[in-house]
């Protein structure tokens, strides 16, 4: 049976700014289940990383929560007290940023950063350091404990990450959040994590929060997809239907963009022009409308709501309500 | 004549052989693009090429001239003919100047005084397709795919023969990536530009690129024209680097050949073939050194090639 870790229960957050308050997450509602691969994806600017600092409640300054609960094992985020947080973050729910310099002190060896990640632990200094070659030696460091003993710049880019992702690890988490692990990467790195990441999900059982917009990457490892555009979820489900199915034009969209799916040279590649509206100010009725081409006079005035289609695909686009109501 | 040749580069950072002898050419109006795995040296070429890091050996000709190792004074008036395009290159720049002194900038350092630097602007801002009273606002105030295509004006402001672009589209969204993209192919047919493009990504590649290059420890071990190393890869090292791009469609059959390890160190270089440790389709044979050899323009350096 399934079992539900986070519920992103219609979450709206705002940025107070001097031109007025942002609306950078709007009625934003997923799952995600024990031991699941969930996609985010979406273009830069439509809130992935907003929507992961709030489950984090890393939010910068200026954050107002507007609306609704996160949710982790049943425990409403928002109202917890930072002291819980701290220790959900270190130990529950860890993340593993897009650039791996973030993670990393550049003047502590590795051995040295993964110890101080387990002063919680009560073990003895070597079981940790054991503890620490373990988890580097599962993703893929040759002779770790060895490596223990250098600083961050002796390593690759790829290791770095692979490394970024042991840390993360170490505290067996129940929730992996990944925000573009592999966007500063070459193809054969990012191939290296996917796969790692898959291997280690399947040994450690951690859901995984997979933020990327490069689609060859989500199709490879996620279970399940969340499209967000300018701040809200357009479309939701089942990696195949998205990717097979999308029930959203914006999806469609995006996935006829990825130059992967063009295997004919082509002079000209296809894109989505216009621009994604100002959150600050925000459109009438649908937030897709000035780029959608499939757009129709009720997507003037009209919000679509976010319909469940079938059983776990949920889309938020008037075409499918024609298809509901005819 | 080439518009660019490049034979036998070499670089070096102290004991450590960065670039071990690289060579190609590139025609006017065609794009070359340079991939391989993380470390292998494709933003040293550039770099040492524009005359941005050291080049002890080989030869580096731009329209027929010399210009391995040459000093700055004539490198300057070369980088009119010659520029590099950066990954960010907005965020490199100065927060404080406009988008209007921004892509103006290489006028004044080349020294050209005698420009309409509004005028200028204006016409740059067109050609890449953005409002022209953009010249007037700051980068912060530009998004990720707007603040590329002033990175794109300013490369172009002085009409270049040649770019050098390093992971031009890297982090982009697909949408924004193809508008860019776009952009360049239309730039190229307008203004007959030439590009060395550095990316990771393979179906970029496979979009812009003429012809590649493939390099591995310093070294091109394959080249051709793009469609030739896409449907015929020969040697082993490409061949794993193109099952190596992750497909848009979660049911694609992955025939994904894993590379075995991490580059080895540039200071203990394998004997025999370099990549030996790494391949798996590797002989006996490959303690052996392959020579560089090119068959109707596709060049090759592997004992055994498959077919
Ligand atoms: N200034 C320098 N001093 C010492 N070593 C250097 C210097 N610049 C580059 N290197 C080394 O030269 C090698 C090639 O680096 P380069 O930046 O050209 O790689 P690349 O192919 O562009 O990699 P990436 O895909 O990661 O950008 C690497 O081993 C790098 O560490
Ligand atoms: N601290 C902040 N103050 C005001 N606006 C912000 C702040 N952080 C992010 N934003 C804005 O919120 C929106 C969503 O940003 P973000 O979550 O970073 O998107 P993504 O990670 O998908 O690129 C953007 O319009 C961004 O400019
Ligand atoms: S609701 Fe209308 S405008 Fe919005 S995506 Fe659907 S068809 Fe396009
Ligand atoms: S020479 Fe041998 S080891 Fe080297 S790439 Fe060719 S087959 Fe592989
Ligand atoms: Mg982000
Ligand atoms: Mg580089």
């Amino acid at each position: 049976m399934t079992e539900t870790l986070l519920e992103i229960d219609h979450l709206s957050v705002d940025y107070e700014t001097g031109r007025g308050d942002l609306k950078a997450l709007r009625d934003i509602t997923f799952d995600v289940n024990k031991g699941e691969i969930v996609g985010i994806v979406g273009e830069s600017g439509c809130g992935k990383s907003t929507l992961i600092s709030s489950i984090l409640r890393l939010t910068a300054p200026n954050t107002r929560f507007r609306e609704g609960e996160i949710r982790f094992k049943g425990q409403d985020l928002l109202q917890a007290s930072e002291r819980h947080m701290r220790d959900l973050r270190g130990a529950d729910m860890s993340i593993v940023f897009q650039d791996p310099m973030q993670t990393h002190n550049p003047v502590l060896t590795i051995g040295q950063q993964m110890l101080d990640i387990q002063h919680r632990s009560k073990q003895s200094k070597a079981d940790k350091l054991a503890h620490a070659a373990k988890m580097l030696g599962a993703v893929g460091i040759p002779d770790p404990e060895a490596r223990l003993k250098q600083y961050p710049h002796e390593f690759s880019g790829g290791m770095r990450q692979r490394i970024a992702i042991a840390m993360a690890l170490m505290s067996e988490p129940d929730l992996l959040i990944a925000d573009e692990p592999t966007t500063a990467l070459d193809a054969t790195l990012e191939v290296q994590i996917i796969e790692r990441l898959q291997e280690l999900q399947r040994e450690f059982h951690c859901a995984i929060l997979f933020i990327s917009h490069h689609l060859g990457v989500i199709a490879e490892l996620c279970d399940r997809v969340v499209v967000m555009y300018a701040g809200a979820v357009v479309e939701s489900g089942d990696v195949r239907e998205i990717f097979h199915d999308p029930k959203h034009p914006y999806t469609r969209r995006l996935i006829e963009c990825d130059p992967g799916h063009i295997k004919e040279r082509a002079r000209v590649l296809p894109t989505i022009p216009g621009e994604v509206p100002d959150l600050a100010n925000l459109p009438e009725g649908c937030i897709f409308r000035d780029r959608c081409d499939q757009a129709m006079s009720r997507c003037a005035t009209e919000v679509p709501p976010l319909d469940q289609l079938k059983e776990g695909h949920h889309a938020a686009c008037w075409l499918n309500h024609e298809e509901v109501t005819t | 004549m080439s518009l660019l040749n490049v034979v036998g580069l070499k670089t070096s950072y102290g004991p450590v052989n960065v670039l071990a002898g690289v060579s190609f050419t590139v025609e006017p109006g065609e794009t070359y693009a340079l991939v391989g795995e993380s470390g292998s040296g494709k933003t040293t070429v550039i770099r040492a090429i524009a005359g941005l890091a050291p080049a002890q050996d080989g030869s580096v000709t731009f329209e027929g001239q010399e210009i391995r190792g040459a000093p700055e004074s004539v490198m300057r008036p070369l980088r009119k003919d010659m520029t590099m395009m950066f990954q960010d290159p907005v965020g490199s720049l100065s927060p404080r100047l406009t988008i209007r002194s921004l892509i103006t900038e290489p006028y004044r350092i080349q020294g050209m005084k005698d420009r309409d630097l509004d005028a200028e602007a204006k016409r740059l801002l067109e050609m890449v397709n953005l409002p022209t009273h953009f010249a007037d606002r700051y980068p912060y105030q530009l998004s990720g795919g707007q603040a590329r295509r002033v990175g794109v004006a300013r490369a172009l402001a002085l009409e270049p023969k040649l770019i050098l672009a390093d992971e031009p589209t890297a982090g982009l969204d697909v949408s924004v990536q193809g508008e860019l993209l776009n952009l360049l192919n239309d730039l190229r047919e307008r203004l007959g530009l030439a590009m060395v493009i550095i990316t990771h990504n393979l179906s970029v590649v496979r979009h812009v690129a003429d012809r590649m290059g493939i390099m591995y420890l310093g070294r091109l071990v394959e080249e051709g024209t793009t469609e030739t190393i896409f449907n015929d890869p020969r040697h082993p090292y490409t061949r794993c680097l193109l099952s190596a791009n992750p497909e848009p469609d979660p049911d694609a059959r992955l025939e994904r050949i894993a590379l075995k390890g991490e580059p080895p160190s540039l200071l203990k270089r394998p004997s025999g073939c370099e990549f030996r440790e790494r391949c798996p389709f590797a002989k006996d044979i490959c303690t052996q050194t392959p020579e560089w050899e090119v068959n109707s323009g596709h060049g090759l350096r592997c004992l055994a090639p498959l077919s």
